[in-house]
C-alpha cells in the first residue's frame, strides 16, 4: 500500500500496538534543555532508574542564559541553579553537556542540526515544542512534556498514538523579499493555530523543493504554531550535503549505509492524505502579525481587522481582547504601526542565512533613533561564522546590539525582556500576551522585514527596499 | 499519580478561546526545579496587577470558583509551548478537569501524565456547561460510565481512549507499565542496530 513518509516513519518505530492503537513508539535522539528536565531526572532519581542510552541523548543550556557578558555566570540566582542543575545531571547520567562557555552552546533547535545529531527517518523528541524544527531533515520531531522526557530517558520510547496525514504544497515560485517565514505566518494565518492539530504536516511543492536547510527549519519550526504534531519536509541532497561531514553524521561505510536507507525516505506516488492544502507562491506577501496568535495574520500591505466586521461572536471576542492588549485602532494601517524594539534571533530565525539577510538590508544604514534592537545568534558557532563573515561589524556600525547566543528575548526567561507596552518586530514564533515580557507587544515578521523595521522605526514593504 | 474516578464541584467558567500556555503559568515560574507549589502562579497575569495585587474581577480570585476542580474553557485550550508546569500549576490549584471544544495537542496529554482529566465536547454542550458553571451548580464526572452529571436528568457522554482511562482510574505509572514491555524493546533494538547501524 502507497504511504506518506509520516506512515514510513511512523511504522519503522513501532515497538508495541495496542487494539485500542495506543502505540510505543522507539526514540532514537533525545535533546534536553535546563527548564523541562529537572524534574524528569528528579523522577528518575525517585526512582532508582538510569539513563537507558545516555549516547542518543544530548543536553544544552539555552532558556535561562543571559546574552550579555558570561564572565561572571549567571546573576539571576534561580537560572543559574537550573543551568547548574542540568549540568549536574548531564554528569551523574553520563549525558553530553553543552554548557555556559561552550562554542556549541545555542538553541536545543540550532545545534542538532548543526551537530549531524538531527538525520532523515529519525525519531527526535525534546521537552520543547519547537523541536518540529528538525521535520526540515525528514524526521519525526516533535515536542514533549518533562513526564514524557523522563519516560524516554528512562525507556528510549513514548506511548503515541498515530497523528493524519496533512499535505500542504506551496508551488510556483516566491516573489522577491517574501520569506520562508511568510510562508509558514501564511500558513497559519489561513489554518489556524488549530488547524493542524492531531496531525503530522508534510510540506510539498517546488516552493519547498528550492529552500534551503535553513529555511525548511523555519517552516517546519513554527508547525506546532498551527497545532500540529509535527512538520515534515522529506530529505533531498541539498539535505545530505547539508548533514555530510558534520561532528555526530555517519562516516565512512555508515554514510553510504545511510545514503542508501534515508533515499527511501518520501510519500509514495498514490498515498492518500487526510487533507490537503495548495497554495501558489506568487500569492504569498511579506506577512506582519497583528494580534496575540500566531494565526492573526496581515500582508504588509493591509490593515488590523475591524472586530466590527466580525460576524463569529467568538473570533470577535478574541479580536477586541488582542487589539486592546496590543494597543492598536481597528483598520490601522500595517506600514502606520511605529515600533520600540527588534529581535533578530531565537529558533525560528537565528540561524547564519537568516543574519547575513539581515545584514544586507541594514549594512551602511542606522537602526531608527527610536528603536532599540538586538541580533541574538542562535548558537556559539553561528556566532563565530557570522563574526568571521564580518556581519558583527555591519550590526554594530548599524546600532545593533551584538549579543550571546541562546533563546532570548522569544520568550524573555533572561533578562532580555519587553517592557510593558512596548512594541517589538521580532522574528521569534510566538506573539501571545505577555510572552516577551509583561505588558510586551510583539509583532512577528522575517528577518528581513525585522531589519528594515529597525531602520524605518516602522513596518515598511520590504520589496520596495530590495 | 493520583487516581482520577469520580469527580464532584462546581465548576469555574473562563470563555477564552485559545488559552495558551504562557497565559497559564508564564515564564518567570519555569525557573523551578520542582513540580509544587505552581497554583499561585496559576493564570498570573490574569489574576494579579503589575504590581502583585489580586484583580477581584478575575474569576478564579472568588469564592466559590477559587475552590472549583472543574474547568470550562474556550476551544484551543493549552496552545503553545509543552511546559508541563501547565498541568502542575492547575493541578496545584486544585483543578482536575477541563472541558473545553477542543485541546492543544501537547497540553492534552501532558493532563493525563498528572491525574487531570481534559474533555472534549461540542460546542453547544461546553455552553451548557458553562451556563450551570456560572449558575454555581455542582457538577460530577464520573469517568467510569463516562458521563458528566449536570443536576438534570440529561447526563452528557463523553469519549477517552481506553488506555488512558485505564491509567487515570488507576493512577498508572507510565514508565512502570513500559518497562514491562522491556523485551518488546530490546528486539526492537536489535532489529534496528542492524538496519541502522550508524545511529548506535
Amino acid at each position: 500500500m502507497a504511504k506518506t513518509l509520516y506512515d514510513k516513519i511512523w511504522e519503522s518505530h513501532l515497538v508495541d500496538e495496542q487494539n485500542d492503537g495506543t502505540s510505543l513508539l522507539y526514540i532514537d535522539r533525545h535533546l534536553v534543555h535546563e527548564v523541562t528536565s529537572p524534574q524528569a531526572f528528579e523522577g528518575l532519581r525517585l526512582s532508582n532508574r538510569k539513563v537507558k542510552l545516555p549516547g542518543s541523548t544530548l543536553a544544552v543550556v539555552d532558556h535561562n542564559v543571559p546574552t550579555t557578558d558570561r564572565s561572571k555566570g549567571i546573576a539571576d540566582k534561580e537560572s543559574a541553579i537550573q543551568v547548574e542543575t542540568l549540568s549536574k545531571n548531564c554528569k551523574d547520567f553520563g549525558i553530553e553537556f553543552f554548557g555556559l562557555t561552550d562554542k556549541r552552546q545555542g538553541i536545543v533547535h540550532v545545534i542538532g542540526p548543526e551537530q549531524g545529531f538531527t538525520q532523515p527517518g529519525m525519531t527526535i523528541v525534546c521537552g520543547d515544542s519547537h523541536t518540529s524544527t528538525h521535520g526540515a531533515f525528514g524526521a519525526l520531531a516533535f515536542g514533549i512534556g518533562t513526564s514524557e522526557v523522563e519516560h524516554v530517558l528512562a525507556t528510549q520510547t513514548l506511548i503515541q498514538s498515530r497523528a493524519k496525514n496533512f499535505k500542504i504544497s506551496v508551488d510556483g515560485k516566491l516573489p522577491l523579499g517574501v520569506t520562508a517565514k511568510d510562508v509558514i505566518l501564511s500558513i497559519i494565518g489561513k489554518i489556524g493555530t488549530a488547524g493542524g492539530t492531531g496531525y503530522v504536516i508534510e510540506y510539498c511543492g517546488e516552493v519547498f523543493r528550492n529552500f534551503s536547510m535553513e529555511e525548511r527549519m523555519t517552516v517546519c519550526n513554527m508547525s506546532i504554531e498551527a497545532g500540529a504534531r509535527a512538520g515534515l519536509v522529506a530529505p533531498d541532497q541539498k539535505t545530505f550535503d547539508y548533514i555530510k561531514g558534520r561532528p555526530l553524521a555517519p562516516k565512512g561505510e555508515n554514510w553510504e549505509k545511510a545514503l542508501k536507507y534515508w533515499s527511501t525516505l518520501y510519500t509514495d506516488k498514490d498515498a492518500k492524505f487526510d487533507r490537503e492544502l495548495h497554495l501558489q507562491g506568487k500569492d504569498i506577501e511579506p506577512t506582519v502579525t497583528w494580534g496575540t496568535s500566531p494565526q492573526d495574520t496581515a500582508s504588509i500591505n493591509g490593515k488590523v481587522p475591524d472586530p466590527n466586521l466580525e460576524k463569529n461572536e467568538d473570533r470577535k471576542k478574541s479580536i477586541l481582547r488582542s487589539l486592546d492588549y496590543m494597543g492598536l485602532e481597528p483598520n490601522t494601517a500595517i506600514q502606520d504601526i511605529k515600533i520600540d524594539k527588534v529581535f533578530i534571533g531565537s529558533c525560528t530565525n537565528g540561524r547564519i542565512e537568516d543574519l547575513r539577510e539581515v545584514a544586507k538590508i541594514v549594512k551602511g544604514k542606522k537602526v531608527n533613533k527610536s528603536v532599540d534592537a538586538i541580533v541574538v545568534p542562535g548558537s556559539g558557532l553561528v556566532k563565530l561564522q557570522a563574526e568571521k563573515e564580518g556581519l558583527d561589524k555591519i550590526f554594530k556600525e548599524s546600532g545593533f546590539d551584538w549579543r550571546e547566543p541562546g533563546c532570548s528575548m522569544c520568550l524573555g526567561m533572561n533578562p532580555d525582556q519587553l517592557k510593558p507596552k512596548e512594541r517589538c518586530a521580532s522574528t521569534s514564533n510566538r506573539n501571545f500576551e505577555g510572552r516577551q515580557g509583561r505588558g510586551g507587544r510583539t509583532h512577528l515578521v522575517s528577518p528581513v522585514m525585522a531589519a528594515a523595521a529597525a531602520i524605518e522605526g516602522k513596518f515598511v514593504d520590504i520589496r520596495k527596499i530590495i | 499519580m493520583e487516581k482520577f474516578t469520580k469527580l464532584k464541584s462546581i465548576a469555574a467558567d473562563l470563555q477564552i478561546s485559545n488559552i495558551d500556555t504562557d497565559m497559564i503559568i508564564p515564564k518567570q515560574f519555569l525557573k523551578t526545579i520542582k513540580r509544587t507549589g505552581l497554583g499561585s502562579a496559576l493564570f498570573y497575569e490574569m489574576r494579579y496587577d503589575e504590581k502583585g495585587n489580586v484583580i477581584k474581577s478575575f474569576i478564579l480570585n472568588n469564592a466559590p470558583y477559587n475552590k472549583a476542580k472543574i474547568l470550562i474553557s474556550g476551544k484551543n485550550f493549552g496552545c503553545g509551548s509543552s511546559r508541563e508546569h501547565a498541568p502542575w500549576a492547575l493541578l496545584d490549584f486544585g483543578i482536575r478537569c477541563i472541558v473545553a471544544e477542543s485541546f492543544a495537542d501537547i497540553f492534552y496529554n501532558n493532563c493525563f501524565k498528572n491525574g487531570i482529566l481534559p474533555i472534549v465536547l461540542p460546542e453547544n454542550q461546553v455552553k451548557e456547561l458553562s451556563e450551570a458553571a456560572k449558575k454555581n451548580k455542582e457538577i460530577e464526572i464520573d469517568l467510569v460510565d463516562q458521563k458528566i452529571h449536570k443536576g438534570d436528568n440529561r447526563p452528557f457522554d463523553f469519549e477517552i481512549e481506553p488506555f488512558r482511562k485505564e491509567c487515570l482510574l488507576n493512577g498508572y505509572d507510565d514508565i512502570a507499565l513500559t518497562l514491562k514491555k522491556d523485551a518488546k524493546i530490546k528486539t526492537f533494538e536489535q532489529n534496528k542496530k542492524n538496519l541502522t547501524p550508524w545511529l548506535y
